[in-house]
């Protein structure tokens, strides 16, 4: 959908039920979730409600005023009860409402005689063409924060209060876009499912579906045709990436079928993934979780882990790099959601295949063997500085010591000198009298030279990277079909380089653990061992598979 | 509105620069901060980025701040006109130079 008016109509459109539309399957690409089953509601872009004008200017443009007020104080309303990912995208929204430039024109078009709804809606879609029109990804995505917020005040003024309003509990939602603050609604409405043929896996939505839980399909190959009559049951199959309406008795049968099974085997994990990981042979094994993404906190059980062996901060600076107060406030979050659990949280690691614009370094030959992890730490110091301050003011409310990793490190004086610009900022926060306390410092092991190395660094605990390791070991890339099946974890060149750094830390007695991709799959739980590792840190959907396969492999002797 | 985008042409402004450190630029949270600052004065309140061929922009509009695609290191010039001007150059440049409190 070009043509932003259109988009906000989208949005902001009536809602109908899918009942005679005849049984069909509709293909997307699967973001999250598993088998839901529910009524279809499609929500169409064509049934923009029509709100009737005035025709007398000073009317109009109290409407609107009217309006600007009632969305602004949905929005704060809203920002009050979201958590930081959502509430950034709602805080820019919220101070363009009160924006006066932006709001003048639809004023001035209703004072030269147009209805508010059209004078809003013209004024905007301005607006969001200009935001979109030079391709800055950046800017385009705030051209999405203003057709939200088209559509936010044409929702009051043409009195549809919200999206979600006809939308019944356990609903299957159809619709040809989704706003952040249309998904927000209906995820509070409690849908089923959601299903749209626009949108990407990487959307701003598609981040909120996979924190809440919300099953959701992108891409839909086609809208299912809505008609009016008593809803019918619609199949969303989020893993299939598949949306089938009105069903026969046995797909239905199927689909029940499916996601009780689903759902029971999910209960059985998840009762297991809370008791410790011992192997066969009785050796003790932690299994930390790997932390991508903020919102995963407000789901996730801190039982079922040991803590938190790898927190990765590049979401915080995707959209330009964050302030002290913002990164301290999700790093006081993570501690506090870890509940007296280890929590290791490692520095900025971009570059690579982590571009970050206006950070990281544009048109290297190579940026896998270019400026990335702590080299880019290193020149870009001054962010380095706001992090680590952050980090150490965080670690005054952890009671446990907080863990900082360094990632990308070869050789030790770049630990020494991420040391140096630590101790600086600790120095500085206790000159200035704010509360904070020293972090410990550890290394990433990714790079072969370090793992071959790895004693001689002061690193008060490793961690291994083995996405990195593999591919440096074997000098291949797992995304290049051609090589992908030289960059084994399972090389024996790879073990070797973990179980020295195993035995490395084993000699300066201090912790090892593994937070790669290979702490995920239950495939390599019994090789790990072999190397003696005894801490993983994996993905949070996959503990309790990790879990299992540690209880069914032995350590031997190495332990 | 109630906030002018340009003051008369006969004012007095007061002008200020300071560098952007954030290197992303001006984005969608300094945007506010610096808005909402320039807000709080009631004088008028201009920036441009640094390219003399660039328009003032009015400071008191995160939509129009934005748009403006100021690059970090570089100055972001500040300019005011009205009774507490110099206050308001004076503490835009310094929140800019803050790294707007990061």
């Amino acid at each position: 959908m070009p043509d932003a008016a259109l988009a906000a109509g989208a949005a902001e459109a009536g809602t109908s039920a899918a009942g005679e539309a005849g049984s069909g399957v509709f293909r997307g690409t699967p973001v999250c979730g598993s088998v839901a089953i529910g009524p279809l509601v499609v929500v169409g872009p064509a049934a923009a409600r029509k709100r009737k004008a005035t025709g007398d200017p000073a009317a109009e443009a109290d409407a609107l005023r009217t309006a600007i007020a009632a969305a602004l104080a949905a929005l704060e309303e809203a920002l009050a009860a979201e958590d930081d990912l959502a509430g950034e995208i709602l805080e820019f929204q919220a101070a363009l409402l009160e924006d006066d430039d932006l709001t003048g024109p639809a004023f001035t078009a209703i004072a030269d005689g147009a209805p508010a709804d059209r004078a809003w809606t013209v004024a905007l879609a301005a607006e969001i063409d200009a935001y979109r029109a030079d391709g800055d990804p950046v800017l385009s995505a705030r051209g999405d924060d203003l057709a939200d917020l088209s559509a936010r005040v044409l929702s009051h003024l043409t009195g549809t209060a919200d999206p979600a309003a006809d939308v019944p509990r356990g609903a299957i939602v159809a619709a040809a876009e989704m706003t952040p603050s249309a998904f927000l609604a209906l995820s509070a409405a409690g849908v089923a499912g959601i299903a749209t043929t626009g949108g990407s896996p990487t959307s701003h939505v598609a981040i909120l579906a996979k924190a809440r839980g919300v099953p959701l399909v992108v891409g839909l190959n086609a809208l299912p045709a809505a008609s009016p009559g008593p809803a019918g049951a619609a199949i969303l199959d989020a893993a299939a990436g598949t949306l089938h309406t009105a069903p026969d008795a046995a797909a239905l049968a199927v689909a029940r079928a499916r996601s009780a099974e689903a759902a029971t085997a999910a209960e059985a994990a998840a009762a297991r993934a809370t008791q410790p990981a011992v192997t066969r042979d009785g050796a003790e094994v932690k299994v930390m979780v790997n932390i991508d993404d903020p919102a995963i906190l407000d789901t996730l059980d801190p039982a079922i882990c040991d803590g938190v062996g790898l927190t990765r901060t590049e979401f915080l600076f995707q959209h330009g790099a964050p302030d002290e107060e913002a990164q301290l406030a999700f790093y006081t979050r993570l501690i506090a959601w870890a509940d007296g659990r280890p929590v290791t949280i490692r520095t900025l690691d971009a570059g690579g295949d982590k571009p970050l614009p206006g950070i990281t370094v544009d048109g290297e030959a190579n940026p896998f063997l270019g400026v990335r992890g702590v080299r880019l730490s290193l020149a870009r110091p001054e962010l380095t500085r706001v992090q680590l301050r952050a980090l150490a003011r965080a670690a005054a409310t952890s009671p446990v010591p907080l863990k900082v990793m360094v990632p990308m490190v070869t050789v030790p004086a770049e630990l020494e000198a991420m040391r140096a610009l630590l101790t600086a900022e600790v120095d500085a926060l206790a000159a200035a009298r704010i509360a904070h306390a020293a972090p410990i410092l550890g290394t990433m092991v990714e790079v072969p030279a370090a793992a071959l190395t790895a004693a001689r660094f002061d690193a008060a605990f490793y961690s291994i990277g083995s996405n990195d390791l593999v591919q440096y070991a074997t000098a291949a890339a797992r995304d290049n079909a051609a090589v992908a099946p030289l960059a084994d974890p399972a090389n024996p060149a790879v073990l070797e380089l973990i179980g020295r750094t195993v035995a490395a830390g084993k000699a300066r007695g201090v912790e090892v653990s593994l937070c790669g991709d290979m702490a995920s799959t239950p495939a390599l739980a019994a090789a790990l061992l072999a190397t003696g590792l005894r801490v993983f840190s994996a993905a949070p959907a996959e503990v309790a598979a990790v879990k299992d396969a540690i209880r069914s492999a032995a350590a031997g002797p190495a332990a | 509105m109630s906030s002018p985008a340009t003051a008369p042409a006969d004012v007095e402004w007061i002008e200020g620069a300071a560098v952007i450190v954030d290197p992303t630029g001006l984005h969608a949270r300094p945007a506010v901060k610096l808005t909402k600052l320039a807000k709080t004065f009631a004088a008028a309140v201009e920036v441009r980025p640094d390219d003399a061929a660039a328009p003032w922009v009015n400071a008191k509009s995160p939509n129009a701040v934005m748009k403006m695609k100021a690059a970090h290191g570089a100055p972001l010039h500040i300019r005011a006109a009205g009774d507490d001007a110099a206050d308001a150059v004076a503490a835009l440049t310094a929140l800019v130079e803050r790294n707007f409190d990061a």
